[in-house]
């Protein structure tokens, strides 16, 4: 169960068209993410897919019945909003339990679910507060409950983590993906952060205005993106790019590397700079070099603590299996 | 940091404040001391009806003994609350779809909307008039409820959908993937929500509705006949009846009041609703 097809899916807003033609499958199990710059369309399909929006032409199959014109409830599937979405004025029992009191279940079966949601999601001390009462990760935490008591053959989740601060989203990154490890189930996931994407993702679907520009295991998009856009979004720092005579030389319009695979030298190299700004982090320092041919300064990454001074005249060097080559178009070459 | 307000500054401000305050109570507590006079001090200077002459009940006596004050107080209940209700019925479904599934037109039907409160009623007071009397409905409270609650609705159905403004559209869209139908979704998480802000609008519609005079005068005369109309009664040309006339506008303002005072919180925190975050 969870196997989510989309067919030819248009959306258009009025005389804006957000979603062109698409198509994809989600399979059964996976975690799928959508990852892109914001308005490129990458809620919009998650609540296509939701039925919270109707499609302007195209179709929806989930696990093979044809969901187009079923209304979101039917769909089977749950979703976790980015502001939680949570009843304000119901007890967090009462917020968990709400999906399956509107199913009619008889209210002892609904204690049961709502407890075991609980334990699962360490909210069992909880269960009598309001959301107005709980820090961000805890309501976080109760919007997952309320997903999970239906049962549903997929989770949908629009940008869940975005709402909390940068040690608390660690966490629930990993909860989450522990999450789809116990109970197999297909999830969504919608986000702009890349660093989600990669860590969470066994898919990855890279969205720009309302297109699919690649999709596939992080590892993929990282070694092999198709065009320019996808190697300037995955990967963090983002990939450095240059053109004019030095990407000629190389046989390309633009070439790409990526800061991890820079080599640097004081005495020779392929490309001059000098040591522009320089990020510490302990276990790795990133410098910025502006060099010929690049529009920014490259960043480069060096492994642990380096003593190369600002104004430093320094050589930059490409580790050659690792170059991207574009053409015009900025396709990958080769 | 917070300002710092000097002490001088402070007293101006009380004491401005509290002139403001009594002067705008003033009418209200001179008709409260006429009431307690008999008809030949009333009409006397101010000052002497303060200060020489005496205090005496006689006037609530003799308007309690003219006319039905009960019957009239139960009217204005049965009226202002039915057409409250009423219009909430309306109104809610109308706000509701006005806030969560906006048109293209949903702003210039609202503008529509507050421009019938422009109109001068007496403008349609002809067409009305003519209805109710083709439709058995004059001095009729069924009449007067119908009518007010249209004169209201305007106002019900705008700050209905302020308030439902203020409710974030992902909580009713969770309710939906949770299964609810759009009937328990307006039952159970919409107006649970809105609840505040639906009781500010219950009580000032009340208000309006009980202290409206132009249409229960028209159309009612004494079956029908709400505290306005009682009120006006003591106000003929038979002469002036200053004393008996305040006696009933204390009669016919004090439950209102007493609500007013009572509900004074809950009315300015939901006219104020959303204000501040």
């Amino acid at each position: 169960m969870g196997h989510i097809s989309l067919s030819q899916v248009t959306k258009s807003f009025g005389d804006v068209n957000v979603i062109p033609p698409l198509d994809l499958e989600i399979n059964e199990g996976e975690f799928v993410v959508f990852v892109g710059p914001s308005g490129c369309g990458k809620s919009t399909l998650l609540r296509l897919i939701a039925g919270l929006e109707d499609i302007t032409s195209g179709h929806i199959a989930i696990d093979g019945q044809d969901a187009t014109d079923v209304p979101p409830a039917k769909r089977g599937l749950a979703m976790v909003f980015q502001s939680y979405a949570l009843y304000p004025h119901m007890s967090v029992r009462k917020n968990i339990a709400f999906p399956l009191r509107m199913a009619k279940l008889d209210k002892a079966e609904q204690d049961r679910k709502v407890e075991e949601a609980a334990r699962v999601l360490n909210l069992t001390d909880y269960l009598d507060r309001r959301p107005g009462q709980l820090s961000g990760g805890q309501r976080q935490r109760v919007a997952i409950g309320r997903a999970i008591v239906r049962e549903p053959s997929a989770f949908l989740f629009d940008e869940p983590l975005s709402n909390l601060d940068a040690a608390l989203r660690v966490n629930m990154r990993l909860e989450i993906s522990e999450l789809h490890k116990q109970l197999a189930t297909t999830m969504v996931y919608v986000t702009h952060d890349q660093v989600e994407a990669m860590t969470m993702a066994d898919k990855i679907v890279v969205l720009r205005a309302g297109n699919i520009e690649q999709v596939g295991s992080p590892l993929e998009l990282y070694r092999k993106p198709q065009n320019k856009f996808v190697a300037g979004f995955i990967g963090s720092p983002k990939m450095n790019f240059l053109t004019g005579k030095t990407a000629a030389a190389h046989g390309a319009d633009t070439i790409g590397i990526r800061p991890e695979h820079l080599e640097v030298s004081r005495e020779s190299g392929d490309w001059k700079g000098i040591v522009g700004v320089s990020e510490h982090l302990g276990s790795d320092t990133f410098f910025h070099v502006p060099v010929a041919d690049s529009e920014a300064p490259l960043t480069v990454r060096v492994s642990g603590e380096v003593d190369l001074r600002r104004g430093e005249e320094i050589f930059v060097s490409p580790q050659l299996e690792h170059l991207h080559r574009f053409d015009a178009q900025g396709r990958a070459i080769g | 940091m917070a300002r710092a307000i000097s002490t001088k500054s402070k007293m101006f401000n009380t004491a401005t404040a509290g002139t403001l305050g009594f002067l705008m109570f003033f009418p209200i507590l001179w008709i409260l001391i006429l009431s307690f006079k008999t008809e030949e001090d009333a009409i006397r200077a101010p000052l002497e009806v303060l200060f020489s002459s005496d205090w005496t009940t006689e006037s609530y006596g003799a308007v309690q003994a003219r006319s039905d004050y009960f019957k009239h107080f139960m009217n204005s209940v049965t009226i202002s609350v039915g057409s409250t209700l009423l219009g909430l019925l309306i109104a809610i479904p109308a706000a509701w779809a006005m806030a969560f599934v906006p048109a293209k037109r949903t702003k210039d039907v609202l503008m529509w909307m507050l421009s019938t409160k422009m109109l001068p009623p007496v403008g349609v007071l002809i067409p009305i008039y003519l209805i109710f009397r083709d439709f058995g409905l004059l001095d009729t409270r069924v009449g007067l409820t119908f009518v007010l609650m249209m004169i209201n609705l305007p106002i019900i159905i705008w700050m209905l959908y302020t308030y439902f403004k203020e409710i974030p559209g992902e909580i009713l869209e969770a309710a939906r993937m949770d299964g609810a139908t759009l009937r328990e979704e307006v039952i159970y998480v919409l107006t649970p929500m809105a609840i505040p802000g639906m009781a500010s609008t219950v009580l000032l519609n009340i208000i309006l509705a009980w202290n409206e005079a132009f249409w229960s005068l028209q159309l009612t005369s004494s079956n029908a006949a709400p505290l306005t109309q009682f009120i006006a009664s003591y106000s003929s040309p038979e002469g002036l009846f200053y004393a008996k006339l305040s006696a009933a506008s204390i009669m016919a303002i004090a439950p209102i009041l007493i609500m007013g005072w009572f509900s004074q919180k809950q009315l300015v925190r939901g006219l104020t609703f959303g204000a501040v975050k």
